[in-house]
């Protein structure tokens, strides 16, 4: 027994070594390129299409935060960074919000009512989270089109609420509330209303705290839906803009790589420190919504 | 549905309305447009459409290039799935042994979750630079040159990485939750039973995590094939050309650029079968349940 909980002292600290070893490889690999973005932005664009990334910090960060945030390279003038970080924060929130909103209606409707078409509503709804919008992304198109709602926020948002994971997951999450809680509800004269707001969405707190922060972020991160639906620079999120920034790299002699950088960093910051902050949330969200 | 639920007949249907109506105008009155365009030709200036039958379709499986876009496909999935599911793994057994700065390595193993596809790909573009980026000059001392954009397979190693890059935490966070959910009892009676770590590894940690890991399998193939749009869109700078493609960019590439709506939409048909048979598949899978609690 004792040679068991004592192995040979000195092979362990090699083990020990060789595991911090290979952590501190992926960590690295992780954080280097963000480290290097920042060095970027904090030397002159001249500077970078001589040496490229190097260890060497200059003093313009600042310079390219305000040519970031304030200043705009597109035609209309309207795509200052300010302007992206508004558009990113409303679709961010307006999906997070609408999601969750919706997702705990149709839940709780599923799962506390006796419903003659329970069954068709469930499948009807749980089809969704087979298809990406991503396979239907061109009649989906056509359809925002049809209706007008191209280069509007809610033509941003409502189609990307179309899917069912939210009410998914508080499906999960309401079947595994004790029954009692209902009868001991109806003993007291709450009806279905008073019950849902007053006892169940309290008890969803941290239910709620963690799909606010994984939609939040899924909802910032979008890409190919705005790419698509806004074609106005006003209505522009940052994460749209990269496809803008790299095309004006392109284009010139002396590329803006310290603005271009410094948007990617404005774009990758809010959500990193939603994650990390509130990362225990995050990660029982994560985890737990796909059981 | 819960044995003591509520009776009220008007207040669950004014509850489902929103999400119903929001997914029958948003995904389904979409999903059957898709399959109802896909038999027909569209005229590229607007002008009505011919009903073509399965022409969309015996053309595309026809295509030599749609079928060398397929198999880059096929490769890239396989690629990212296989290297990034390998590596987090890795990551998270040593994440999991560690005691010391244990939570400092979770965090700063995990945030890249937060990065948008498109800027992770963007962080590529430098990394990759042709003329001075750090992986350009790596390759080169090592006596390849690197060629971005312009090389076919460079391109797509290109893809391939930093789409590993991007998925890892995702994956991480599962495996390391998985690793803590395995009760201390079974760790201290496979320390006793088997001295070696390496066959403690592969004859225990291993299969218990095969359900979180099969889950993973299934995230992972949808992520390669729907989720590295951002990534590839901005490595190859929204111009194609001749660069790899999965087949998701194609749908976008023929039917927003070239117009050609029917091609387009029957490719969406296909990877909706394609993702509808994973689908199945998964569920027969959990069915047969790989589950050992």
């Amino acid at each position: 027994m004792s040679d068991m909980t004592n192995p040979p002292r000195r092979r362990l600290r090699l083990g020990t070594i060789m595991d911090h070893a290979i952590l501190i490889i992926g960590v690295l690999v992780m954080v280097l390129p963000l480290v290097m973005l920042v060095q970027m932005s904090s030397i002159p664009d001249t500077e970078i299409i001589k040496t490229g990334p190097s260890l060497h910090f200059g003093d313009q960060l600042d310079d390219n935060f305000e040519k970031a945030m304030f200043g705009a390279t597109g035609f209309s003038g309207e795509n200052a960074g300010t302007r992206m970080l508004m558009n990113s924060l409303i679709l961010g929130i307006g999906f997070a919000v609408g999601k969750i909103v919706i997702g705990m209606m149709a839940a709780y409707a599923i799962v506390y009512f006796r419903l003659r078409f329970a069954t068709l509503a469930f499948w009807v709804i749980f089809t969704t989270l087979l298809l990406p919008l991503e396979v239907r992304i061109l009649p989906s198109y056509e359809v925002v089109q049809n209706l007008g709602m191209v280069n509007t926020y809610h033509g941003l948002i409502i189609p990307l609420i179309a899917s069912a994971t939210a009410t998914f997951f508080f499906r999960q999450f309401f079947r595994s509330v004790p029954e009692e809680l209902v009868e001991a509800a109806r003993i007291d004269g709450a009806g279905p209303v008073r019950f849902f707001i007053d006892i169940l969405v309290p008890l969803s707190q941290t239910m709620i705290a963690a799909m606010f922060i994984i939609m939040f972020v899924f909802g910032w991160n979008q890409y190919l839906w705005p790419t698509m639906i806004t074609t106005e620079e006003g209505m522009f999120t940052l994460v749209r803009g990269i496809k803008q920034i790299v095309q004006v790299l392109e284009g010139n002699r002396v590329p803006e790589f310290g603005r271009a950088n410094l948007l990617a960093i404005i774009a990758v910051v809010p959500p990193v420190l939603i994650v990390v902050f509130f990362q225990s949330w995050f990660v029982k969200g994560l985890t737990e919504s796909d059981k | 549905m819960k044995k003591a639920g509520f009776t009220q007949a008007w207040l669950p249907i004014l509850l489902l309305v929103p999400q119903l109506s929001i997914i029958l105008i948003f995904f389904y009155w979409p999903a059957a447009q898709a399959v109802q365009s896909s038999f027909y030709l569209q005229d590229p200036f607007g002008f009505g459409s011919t009903f073509v039958g399965a022409d969309n379709y015996t053309d595309l499986l026809g295509n030599a290039e749609y079928k060398r876009i397929a198999w880059f496909t096929v490769i890239f999935t396989v690629s990212v799935t296989f290297l990034s599911l390998s590596l987090a793994l890795l990551l998270a057994v040593k994440a999991d042994k560690v005691i010391r700065g244990a939570k400092g390595y979770r965090t700063l193993l995990m945030w890249v979750y937060a990065v948008a596809p498109p800027v992770a790909g963007f962080i590529g573009l430098i990394m990759f630079n042709q003329s001075w980026g750090p992986i350009t000059r790596t390759f080169a001392a090592l006596g390849h040159d690197l060629k971005i954009g312009v090389n076919y397979w460079d391109t797509a190693g290109a893809m391939i990485a930093v789409s590993v890059w991007k998925q890892i935490p995702v994956n991480f966070i599962f495996f390391l939750s998985g690793l803590q959910s395995i009760p201390r009892s079974v760790r201290e009676a496979a320390l006793i039973d088997n001295r070696s770590a390496s066959s403690r590894f592969w004859g225990v940690t291993f299969p218990l995590l095969a359900p979180t890991g099969f889950f993973l399998l299934i995230i992972n193939i949808t992520y390669a094939l729907f989720d590295t749009f951002g990534v590839i869109d901005t490595l190859v700078k929204g111009e194609p050309g001749n660069n790899p493609m999965t087949l998701v960019y194609k749908v976008y590439v023929d039917g927003f650029r070239g117009n050609d709506l029917g091609g387009s939409s029957a490719q969406s048909v296909i990877l909706m079968v394609l993702v509808l048979a994973l689908t199945v598949f998964q569920f027969r899978m959990v069915e047969r349940r790989i589950h050992y609690t």
